[in-house]
């Protein structure tokens, strides 16, 4: 460069300035070995990504994000906005099985004996269902995009209770902030309650017109077109209303709460 | 040899230039120093603009090996940030915050101060032409910083106009439900992670030749970071 620049000859000037540059820099030692241990430490952070994000102080930081994201989407939630829905031609076959274990290890839940409470702040209401009495409650379906966290998507078709007919009829207190999910797996999730009242927010029975199949969540699955799919828990065995934070599988380990589509 | 257009607007300072160099007598011989070519926002928003892409994109390389769009592409985790799909996001979704609101004061400080208009237009077709095949045949210069060629005014605003992509297909794949108008702009959900992924290969394509250019060029480095 600097060759180039004195062949040339077109301008002594610059020269000047490179060189008046060049030495101001020697003379500063402090701050090139500053400037070598940043770079050094851009370095290391561009070579190690997975153990910066083991840091505690960087996990803190993200948490914080995470929980600052999640009251940016329930900002941004709008209760009466529809998820899209779709033809029955457009629904994905075979629908993808998804679980955190294997397809062999889906529970087995028997419907006689079945019941599904429901705890927490719901009094007043029907605190115990079994599956005849969810299957006598009006029923609605929907084609929607299920959405899942790893990006991709797939087209399915639900049928069941609204859950905020549901809710009701618990006797929820639908002013509380949370709705938390145990299921037959051991997996657990939880939703806001403005999600919980949306309309597309549906206790699914069926899929496809017959009864859910194990794989896809037996005997029910809350499906909310609203949400990615792991906030969508299937199985489930217990619902609690609730003001405190009741968290979730993948959401203790670091999945942002909300999830929000 | 190097004789690029660029050198007669040194001799020749244009009344825009003029305004940014201060006159100063050195040894009795009348010359000019350069003043300020990058302002001090300009600086601070490209580094932090680096800082944001560098790991979105690499926390973005995680999230889509989670579920490769092009199943034979798969990004190597050495060169990925996050170490699983839920650290990667958890990266994505802090520093998008970063990437957006400081491309907006990028975009907003660059209208107002009028530094778009003055830094990459005029742009015409036959100067771009001009300009690129003095590149290729390796004629075209880059003495004088305070001035963008051709190519470099073209490069510049195809990569303000590639993070806009990048930013609105982004927010179209988090809030698909949400952002209705902008789901069905990008083509619907699953094309708009298409979109999203173009826009992402165009913009670390512009970042390995930024900085191919910035080794050629060194000087250009200082000057972003000291502003002259």
């Amino acid at each position: 460069m600097l060759n180039r620049k004195i062949m040339t000859g077109a301008s002594t000037l610059d020269v000047e300035n490179i060189l008046k540059d060049a030495r101001n820099e020697l003379q500063a030692p402090a701050r090139r070995l500053f400037g070598k241990r940043i770079l050094s430490l851009g370095g290391l952070m561009l070579l190690s990504g997975c153990n910066i994000s083991d840091d505690k102080s960087v996990n803190t930081v993200l948490r914080t994000m995470s929980r600052f994201n999640d009251e940016a989407q329930w900002a941004l939630f709008d209760p009466n906005k529809l998820a899209p829905t779709y033809p029955d031609s457009m629904i994905t076959r075979p629908f993808p099985f998804n679980a955190f274990y294997d397809i062999d290890d889906v529970p087995v839940v028997d419907a006689a004996t079945y019941k599904l409470p429901v705890s927490g702040l719901a009094k007043g209401g029907k605190n115990v269902w079994t599956l005849e009495e969810l299957r006598a409650l009006p029923q609605e379906s929907q084609v929607t995009r299920h959405i899942c966290i790893e990006g991709w998507s797939a087209i399915g078709k639900w049928g069941g209770v609204r859950f905020s007919d549901f809710l009701k009829r618990s006797g929820a207190d639908t002013t509380a902030k949370y709705v938390a999910f145990h299921c037959a797996d051991n997996y657990s999730t939880s939703i806001d309650m403005p999600t919980a009242l949306h309309a597309q927010t549906l206790l699914a029975l069926t899929y496809d017109g017959q009864v859910l199949p194990p794989k896809y969540g037996f005997p029910m699955k809350l499906r909310m077109p609203t949400k990615l799919g792991y906030k969508n828990p299937k199985h489930i065995v217990a619902i609690t209303v609730t003001n405190d934070y009741p968290g979730g599988y993948w959401e203790n380990q670091g999945y942002n709460w909300f999830g929000g589509a | 040899m190097d004789t690029g257009p660029c050198r007669e607007l040194q001799a020749h300072p244009s009344p825009d230039e003029a305004s940014l160099t201060q006159p100063s007598i050195q040894a009795g011989v009348s010359t000019t120093t350069p003043a300020t070519i990058q302002p001090g926002w300009v600086r601070v928003t490209h580094w932090l603009n680096a800082l944001a892409v560098v790991i979105m994109v690499t926390s973005g390389w995680q999230v889509y090996n989670a579920s490769p769009i092009f199943p034979p592409l798969v990004f190597p985790a050495s060169i990925t940030l996050g170490g699983w799909l839920g650290g990667a996001l958890l990266w994505h979704f802090a520093a998008m915050w970063l990437l957006v609101a400081n491309f907006l004061a990028y975009v907003v400080l660059n209208i107002a101060s009028g530094r778009f208009r003055r830094k990459l237009f005029p742009l015409s077709l036959k100067s771009l032409i001009d300009d690129v095949r003095a590149a290729l045949t390796g004629k075209l210069g880059h003495d004088d910083l305070s001035h963008y060629n051709a190519v470099q005014k073209a490069a510049y605003l195809a990569v303000i106009l590639d993070l806009v992509i990048v930013i609105l297909s982004g927010l179209a794949i988090w809030k698909s439900v949400q952002f209705p108008w902008l789901r069905e702009v990008m083509g619907g959900y699953d094309n708009a992670r298409k979109v999203h992924f173009f826009a992402m290969s165009f913009l670390v394509a512009f970042f390995v030749v930024h900085v191919v250019m910035v080794a050629l060029v060194p000087r250009s480095l200082l000057l972003m970071i000291r502003g002259r």
